[in-house]
């Protein structure tokens, strides 16, 4: 059996009011006075795809140092952060997964997830191990748009192998069509949309019913028999619609999250998969297809063995843990469309040496430590000398991960001197569970958050961004350790 | 054994620039003066000096590398010139070389001369230093205050202290300092400020407020010494000699283990015993009649007392209330100003204090003149309380 043997996502803390984006905008745009309901995910200034990613991966792998069983790893995005360099290669640095791992970008439409997902089925068939599928997006939009209003951020991730199937696969199909709807040229960071009646007339009511006979076909499933019905859509009551079509109950259509967290893009359908996952029960059939470039459909079914995985945070932990953001201006900000003054301190270059980066790759991506054999104490970053009182002993340490494990707060200030995107610029020591000390950047973090003690976990940031030469540094970030809500809290956000 | 350096070497004169916003004086112009003043107060000529030994920190946006600089500045007869840079401690090491070629018998006159021109930046407070390509990849883009903040909130943690009252203690720290300040005409800082608007100040790097924070200023200051004999033999009386030089420098410790509590300076601690032995102190809070330690921040100048050990463990609050510290306290900490008022011209910290003391030693201090001090220590702390240099000078009357 082939199928989901692990799962998980990712939503940015911050949820952006959307009454607060029409308000700021109604002398110039008050046709969105009707859009001016519920909130969109909106990533940190230090969050990107390749950050969003490693967090849904860390969702779906828990705290579990072994990821050995992982054998291939691929991202899917539209909002790939590096033209060039692998941005899957640096997700797998972060999460410390070996050399041999194959890694691959997935790419240049709305369903490059699924194009990824096909890969993995087929490697596991093939037997070729476990793929970690990640998706993510970030995306750019104008101000005053109805994107801006519709769209989200987010990361999703599935694990696709044989041992332990929580949903097995059942059958998929795939309608390639260049069918421009939208599109975005190489260097360009705003997406150019075509008419919404054409798309939904011409595209998406005519593509997608297709992809999803065929796959139901494939399955040997009939429409009727779907429990949950997956299809992310901006467009006003579109799944309704297409399940219509298509024979899908009613009661099988999932919320899109659109009033939460908006569309985030190409990992949308594997992020309302992650969060149906948490619910479906043994026997259940899940129906996901998106649209993009044509349109791609998959049918799975839960199995006994769904209710033996459970993700680290899960969607709806995610869900559950947002923060409303009303300052229209930081998101502007944080999207590189408003630049607000940053003092001469913020003049500061941020070249990255590429020979100390590759020489300490361990270190800065992978949170990776030295921890001294003799000793126990823990170096960051390793050296080969430790520190031993009187006798320094040397190429005594041995790699010790500290990505997943909890520190607290030894010293810490917040200060508005430097330049820092999201002031006040937190920091401090950070002692970790079994040693280790790191003077660390703090991240979605608000004033009052962290005092000396309190319990903190990481997260992998941007660190810098160097605009002249068009870089973003990478480095873990401590964030307070924020208890998931009860079951019974979840329900009530649900 | 080591027999120390305790009286082998003697002051022979000291300079010292007004500190501040120097807008219209370049760092050459800084070091004329200072140099001016020093070997006028020595009274020799620059062919009676052996050998230099030039302080600054960031050569950046100062003079430039090397010895250079200071050479050409001061149109020394081509003698020996090399720069020392140890970040704050840079002016106090580069007197520990002087001193040492003194006494080494390497020559018989030295100059250490230090300079800082921080105000050719654009923007106030300290420009960010280079730290090599490793550390920006995963250190934080950290500034001062809120590396020093830190002891405040680890001070709190470890003595179970609410923030209030510590608050209160290092604004006392402040306004002790302004009011020395305004005493001294060469001071950046001559105003008085009361408690209130220390605690009400706008917050640079939680907990401490604008006037948490000393003065980035201009500056430069030098010192000539020589052998006590020298020394007489050029007619000088009332001597002040080096009884103790020490620096230590964090070797890791702090950050690659888990037993620093993040609460004081564990080098600090470490000079401070290692200067005690060799001035032959057995009981500094007794035996010191003066003060000029690294307020660079006013937790700063809280916690040193205690790694001076001349606080108790988590006493120090009480003594900075009690005045113990003040102008008229018992041991008076920062008579000039401290970095706090007087100013903080990196290079040159380490040898202001120095004059100070040497002032007030000498009986040369105006207004500010204690009565009879006989003993003075000088601390500085370069770098950050996790990594850090400290260096901690005794100098006193030769009858001491």
């Amino acid at each position: 059996m082939v199928g989901i043997v692990g799962y998980g996502g990712y939503v940015p803390r911050l949820r952006l009011s959307r009454k607060a984006v029409v308000e700021a905008n109604s002398w110039f745009a008050p046709h969105f006075a009707g859009k001016a309901k519920g909130t969109r995910s909106m990533a940190n200034w230090d969050e990107d795809s390749i950050t969003m990613a490693v967090a849904a991966a860390r969702d779906c792998l828990g705290p579990c140092e072994d990821r050995s069983g992982v054998a291939a790893l691929s991202l899917a995005s539209s909002t790939l952060p590096f033209a060039e360099r692998q941005n899957a290669g640096v997700v797998r640095e972060a999460l410390t997964l070996g050399r041999n791992v194959e890694v691959m970008d997935f790419t240049g439409s709305q369903r490059a997830a699924l194009s990824a997902l096909s890969d993995a089925v087929f490697r596991a068939q093939a037997g070729a191990g476990e793929t970690l599928v990640l998706a993510a997006d970030n995306r750019k939009t104008r101000a005053a748009s109805a994107a801006e209003l519709d769209f989200g951020d987010g990361a999703a991730a599935l694990m696709i192998g044989r041992t332990n199937v929580l949903a097995e696969y059942l059958g998929s199909a795939t309608i390639s069509e260049d069918f421009v709807d939208h599109f975005r040229i190489a260097g360009e960071e705003i997406d150019y949309a075509w008419e919404e009646r054409w798309i939904r007339d011409e595209g998406v009511s005519k593509l997608v019913p297709e992809a999803i006979a065929a796959a139901l076909e494939n399955s040997g499933i009939a429409a009727g028999q779907i429990d949950h019905f997956i299809f992310p859509t901006c467009f006003q009551k579109m799944e309704a619609q297409l399940a219509r079509k298509c024979g899908i109950r009613d009661g099988a259509i999932v919320d899109g999250l659109m009033s939460r967290i908006g569309d985030t893009g190409t990992p949308h359908a594997l992020l309302l998969l992650a969060h149906v996952l948490e619910r479906a029960q043994p026997g259940q059939t899940i129906l996901l297809a998106q649209f993009g470039s044509g349109a791609q459909a998959f049918v799975f079914r839960v199995t006994e063995a769904s209710a033996s995985f459970r993700p680290r945070t899960g969607v709806s932990g995610w869900l559950a843990r947002g923060m409303e953001e009303a300052n229209y201006t930081k998101f502007l900000s944080f999207k590189g469309q408003l630049r607000l003054e940053r003092g001469m301190r913020g003049e500061q270059d941020k070249k990255t040496a590429l020979t100390t980066l590759y020489r300490h790759r361990e270190t800065i991506l992978g949170l990776v430590a030295g921890r001294c054999e003799i000793t126990g104490e823990v170096h960051f970053p390793p050296s080969r000398l430790s520190y031993t009182p009187g006798c320094p002993a040397l190429d005594t340490q041995r790699p010790y991960k500290l990505a997943e494990r909890i520190g607290e707060v030894l010293s810490w200030s917040a200060e508005y001197l430097s330049f820092n995107m999201a002031p006040p610029h937190h920091y401090g020591q950070i002692d970790f569970d079994g040693g280790g000390r790191i003077l660390m950047e703090f991240t979605d973090i608000s004033r009052g958050d962290v005092e000396s003690g309190t319990k903190m976990e990481m997260v992998f940031r941007i660190k810098d961004v160097d605009e002249l030469r068009g870089f973003n540094r990478y480095f873990w970030k401590a964030t307070p350790v924020r208890p998931l809500p009860s079951a019974d809290e979840m329900k009530a956000a649900e | 054994m080591a027999s120390g350096i305790k009286d082998k070497v003697a002051i022979l004169g000291m300079g010292c620039t007004k500190f501040g916003e120097r807008w219209n004086a370049s760092p050459e112009d800084l070091m004329v003066e200072a140099y001016g003043e020093a070997m006028a107060d020595a009274g020799i000529g620059p062919e009676q000096l052996g050998a230099a030994w030039f302080s600054t920190h960031m050569e950046d946006i100062g003079t430039g590398r090397g010895g250079m600089p200071m050479g050409i500045a001061l149109r020394l007869p081509n003698i020996g010139v090399t720069r020392v840079e140890n970040f704050c401690a840079g002016g106090s090491e580069a007197v520990r070389a002087a001193v040492y070629a003194v006494a080494a018998g390497a020559c018989d006159i030295a100059l250490a001369l230090g300079v800082e021109k921080l105000k050719d930046t654009g923007y106030g407070g300290l420009p960010a230093a280079t730290v090599g390509t490793l550390v920006p990849q995963w250190y934080p883009n950290a500034v001062g205050p809120a590396n020093f903040a830190q002891l405040a909130t680890a001070y709190r943690r470890k003595h179970r202290m609410d923030a209030a009252t510590l608050k209160r203690a290092i604004a006392h720290v402040s306004v002790k300092s302004h009011a020395n300040g305004a005493r001294n005409p060469k001071a950046h800082l001559q105003n008085t400020v009361t408690e209130e608007q220390v605690l009400n100040a706008p917050i640079i790097a939680e907990p401490l407020g604008l006037y948490d924070c000393c003065g980035v200023s201009d500056g430069a200051a030098a010192v000539v010494v020589t052998t006590p004999d020298i020394a007489r033999g050029l007619g000088k009386k009332n001597l002040v000699t080096v009884k103790a030089l020490q620096v230590s420098v964090s070797n890791g410790w702090e950050m690659h283990s888990n037993q620093w509590d993040g609460s004081y300076c564990h080098t600090a601690r470490i000079a401070a015993k290692r200067a005690y032995e060799e001035a032959g102190v057995a009981n500094p809070r007794e035996e010191l009649s003066i003060l000029e330690v690294h307020d660079c921040f006013s937790i700063t100048e809280l916690v040193t007392m205690e790694d001076l050990f001349l606080s108790l463990e988590g006493n120090a609050v009480k003594d900075v209330m009690d005045g113990f510290y003040d102008a008229d306290g018992k041991i008076p900490c920062q008579i000039d100003g401290g970095l706090k008022c007087f100013g903080h011209p990196i290079g040159a910290s380490g040898i202001r204090m120095l004059y100070e003391i040497y002032l007030q030693l000498q009986g040369r201090a105006g207004p500010r003149q204690l009565a009879n001090p006989k003993l003075g220590l000088t601390h500085n702390l370069g770098g950050q309380p996790s990594q850090n240099v400290c260096s901690i000078s005794i100098v006193g009357l030769e009858s001491v």
